[in-house]
């Protein structure tokens, strides 16, 4: 292999990792095996395992991660896909992350905003005759919220995919007889599951970890593995329970990561 | 044919309207006379005036931009770099060790990363301040742009680079020439994520900040406390402004030498169509 | 590959001039370079008028920057790598920080205002000779009420928010010693209680309130209060004097058998380079005329006696921010507890706000 011979690339990367990745994970996993008086233990381990408080925790993290990548993934596909076709199509795409450069506070608190009991979205609610709703403090209102934040981190590496897709493939697939469904179903999903991957990384896996939202729009009435390191960082000051929930987070990565791996697959890969 | 574009378009339009939401709301109070986001009493400039008579809060958004710059710079050249490594790595499973590791910093909490930042940066001696704050943020952003740029590389045909070294191409050549311009929107995508990722990060630059540099995040947040002000609405606004006015500016500039483009990657491509 | 090198040099380019820029623009105002101040403060907690007065009284050139938690400030100045001149803890914090020795004594020979601060706030637990800290704030915790909604002699006391009237009425602020300090005092126990019994059946108290409690928000508090989001909030004076100014229907009530009084206050930290600019700094803020033009700018309460006077009769005489004896003698100041103890408190308050 030729390009194996480029190895002064990898020097920079490779640097981070040591210095930005490693260093901090071995800092988060040895301040995992401290107390809050400093005595080396694994009892944050043994009570994280057995505290109801704390797994109830964790299975409601995964189950709002995956609602919320589920309902990014549900909106993104088909805006990716219909951004694909449009003329300036770059431009739109660009329109779509423009909005993430606004401070997320100052979004959420406008989102607070339009959500409360006075705000816009009651109002027109009352004004087409379906009376006001509690909006703030729901699961709508945080997966919502949550869903807006993450959809231009799917959009992004979906459009890109779609984008790749060389179109004489489609019109192959057309001209040997195959339906418009078919070819969607067929070439066109097969061939962005790659994109629809790492959207999924890049979303599933911070929502795992959100924090903020889950009180300033839930209320704290969804708690989250994000929101417990927080507190145990800012408020307890016990950094050691902090990092292993911390390492807990990592390992759950690790999982994602291996369920999604690139595999040997039919579709796209065969060319 | 006819009826179901329109109602694409729709779903497109219903799509616009609900990300640009929030921020017409925002821009919108920008100009209440009043002190708050829930009642409009009147139009009013006063936000804008105070503004820009605020040199430090002009002063911390300069900073901020430049790091946002700048930091998503360094880390698009260093992620697409490693992309490149990570894709010509032989095993799968070596290749998928090295991208956990890689996301390693995506799923950590913020406050997790910023403080064993400022634990790593206070143990080498390191003062805190612009150039932490640089550092730390290329740290961030670089799996971002791993994840943007990889599938890019992905996508490549093997046959594409094969074919630029038998027609007698040297690495640097085959890179410049065939890999990097049909990764290139890849690396736009990656360079976009992590100048998002800079702007909006509040928790890792709070703690590896030192005297004298501050950026908006930290600013904003440190305000909640009283409660965010009109001032901060203006800004967004203006800021909002200026990036629309880029990103239209850019795009227009781009499609000025776009027939000239289309032709080159036609050639390219044409012989791996099939 | 030619574009994304134009891209690439002109990203440079463009960070080069805004660079320039801004340093040009603060070059002109740090022209004295030896005369700084470095304030570390919470957002927006001083008139900005009286940082520009002070800097022209004295010719110092103040930086002020800012943290949004006292933890979070805590990890700052105990890591290193920043010198801070003066930053503004509260009461527990304060005595934290003096116990691991990041606090430089204060010498109050050379602060000729000192005098003017009611001796009522002198010599409090958290530092008992003020050998340390100058107190800047103080307020209390107590509960907010929207009168469109509820009647005032509903919300007197901590017991009446357990009504069943209130379903899903009242908002918490999201701190473990505040909410569950307001569980013990209805049981009789004092907010700094180390027993884990007490604390637990804190918790058992705390847990019938939830069908009562909306949400469990921080800051973002003010923000709900002024559009009506909830008839009642259990928060502090100083979020209270915020919210009531945008929103009139909106009234405080410190419940008379007790609650929190805290205080926010300047310290010098250990690492500081510029001792003198802080000491008149200081000095500046204690001067009667500057601590009224601060606190009716903040809307907190004052621990300067001199100040009262200075102040409108409307704001000197409000019994919601200036308390009556009576109330002001059954209010406690939190002490720093045992590290383990406050775990217990956050753990208890964790599975709290679990049990929805």
């Amino acid at each position: 292999m030729e390009m194996q011979k480029k190895s002064f690339f990898m020097v920079p990367y490779l640097a981070w990792i040591a210095l930005f990745v490693v260093a901090p994970m071995a800092l988060i996993l040895y301040q995992s095996l401290f107390d809050i008086t400093g005595h080396f233990t694994f009892s944050n381990y043994t009570s994280y395992l057995e505290s109801t408080t704390y797994l109830k925790m964790t299975f409601n993290s995964i189950w709002y991660a995956f609602l919320i990548t589920f309902f990014t993934l549900l909106i993104s596909y088909p805006t990716a896909y219909l951004l694909n076709r449009l003329k300036n199509k770059r431009l739109w795409l660009l329109l779509i992350i423009l909005p993430t450069w606004i401070n997320l506070l100052l979004k959420t608190y406008a989102f607070i905003g339009l959500f409360s009991q006075n705000g816009s979205v009651n109002d027109f609610l009352r004004f087409v005759g379906a009376g006001s709703h509690q909006i703030l403090f729901t699961d709508f209102s945080f997966i919502f919220v949550a869903s807006y934040i993450e959809i231009p981190f799917m959009i992004l590496p979906i459009f890109n995919s779609l984008d790749e897709i060389n179109p004489s493939l489609i019109n192959a697939s057309r001209d040997l007889g195959a339906s418009a469904w078919q070819t969607f179903k067929r070439v066109i999903v097969p061939l962005t599951m790659p994109g629809v991957k790492s959207g999924f990384q890049a979303v599933f896996i911070p929502s795992l970890s959100l924090f903020m939202i889950t009180r300033l729009i839930g209320g704290n009435r969804v708690i989250t593995l994000g929101t417990a390191i927080e507190e145990h960082f800012l408020v307890t000051q016990n950094w050691g329970m902090g990092s292993t929930i911390g390492v807990i987070l990592i390992i759950a990565m690790f999982v994602v990561m291996f369920l999604t791996r690139e595999r040997k697959s039919k579709g796209g890969q065969s060319r | 044919m006819k009826a179901k574009f329109k109602l694409s378009n729709l779903y497109l339009v219903f799509v616009f309207i609900v990300i640009y939401l929030p921020i017409a709301y925002l821009i919108f109070y920008s100009f209440n006379t009043g002190a708050t986001m829930d009642k409009f009493t009147g139009f009013s400039m006063k936000h804008y005036t105070t503004l820009l008579s605020d040199t430090r809060m002009i002063s911390i958004v300069l900073n901020t931009v430049v790091i946002a710059l700048l930091s998503s710079l360094l880390a698009t050249l260093i992620g697409t770099l490693g992309a490149l490594w990570i894709n010509q790595l032989k095993r799968r499973s070596a290749k998928n060790a090295v991208l956990s590791v890689n996301n390693v910093l995506m799923v950590s909490p913020d406050v997790i990363i910023g403080a064993s930042f400022l634990i790593f940066f206070s143990f080498l001696g390191f003062k805190l301040g612009f150039t932490s704050v640089l550092l730390s943020h290329i740290a961030f952003s670089i799996p971002i742009v791993v994840l943007m740029v990889l599938p890019k590389i992905n996508e490549m045909p093997r046959t594409m680079i094969d074919a630029a070294y038998d027609l007698g191409a040297s690495k640097w050549q085959a890179l410049s020439r065939v890999i990097l311009p049909t990764i290139t929107p890849g690396i736009f995508a990656g360079y976009f994520m992590a100048f998002t990722y800079s702007l909006d990060d509040f928790a890792v630059t709070f703690f590896v900040t030192g005297n004298g540099f501050s950026t908006l995040s930290i600013e904003i947040y440190s305000r909640a406390r009283q409660g965010v002000d009109l001032e901060v609405n203006a800004l967004s606004t203006l800021m909002f402004l200026v990036s629309l006015l880029l990103v239209v500016g850019y795009y227009v500039l781009e499609r000025y030498g776009h027939s000239r483009r289309v032709n080159r990657n036609k050639m390219m491509k044409g012989p791996n169509a099939q | 590959m030619k574009k994304l090198i134009a891209i690439f040099v002109g990203i440079l380019a463009v960070c080069a001039v805004i660079a320039g820029l801004n340093h040009q623009m603060n070059a002109k105002t740090t022209s004295n370079e030896k005369k700084v101040l470095n304030i570390y403060n919470w957002g927006d907690y001083i008139d900005p008028d009286l940082i520009t007065k002070f800097e022209k009284q004295t010719g110092y050139h103040v930086v002020y920057e800012t943290f949004d938690s006292n933890e979070a400030m805590l990890t700052k100045i105990k890591q290193g790598g920043t010198s801070y001149d003066l930053t503004v803890p509260s009461d527990y914090t304060v005595q934290r920080m003096i116990k691991s020795g990041l606090v430089a004594k204060i010498d109050k020979s050379k602060l000729s205002n000192y005098k003017n601060i009611d001796s009522r706030f002198l010599n409090l637990s958290f530092d008992p000779n003020n050998d340390y800290s100058i107190p800047y704030f103080w307020g209390t915790l107590g509960i907010v009420y929207n009168d469109q909604f509820v009647q005032a002699d509903q919300v007197q006391h901590w017991d009446q928010l357990w009504n069943p009237a209130f379903k899903k009425s009242i908002m918490l602020t999201d701190s473990a010693r505040d909410m569950l300090g307001v569980a013990l005092i209805t049981q009789g126990h004092s907010m700094n209680t180390t027993n884990y019994s007490e604390l637990k059946s804190a918790q058992e108290k705390l847990n019938l309130l939830m069908p009562n409690v909306k949400a469990v928000v921080a800051d973002e508090i003010k923000m709900y209060m002024k559009q009506n989001e909830a008839k009642i909030a259990v928060t502090y004076s100083g979020e209270a004097s915020e919210m009531m100014s945008y929103n009139k229907h909106l009234h405080y009530v410190v419940p008379d058998e007790g609650s929190n009084m805290w205080f926010d206050n300047i310290v010098i930290p250990k690492t500081a380079k510029h001792k003198a600019a802080a000491y008149d700094f200081i000095n500046f803020m204690l001067e009667p005329k500057n601590a009224a033009q601060n606190a009716e700018y903040i809307g907190y309460s004052t621990p300067n006696k001199a100040a009262m006077k200075y102040l409108p009769a409307d704001v000197r005489n409000d019994k919601q921010f200036y308390p009556a004896e009576s109330t002001v003698k059954n209010l406690e100041v939190y002490k720093d507890l045992p590290l383990k103890v406050i775990g217990n408190y956050n753990d208890l308050f964790l599975e709290f706000k679990m049990s929805k």
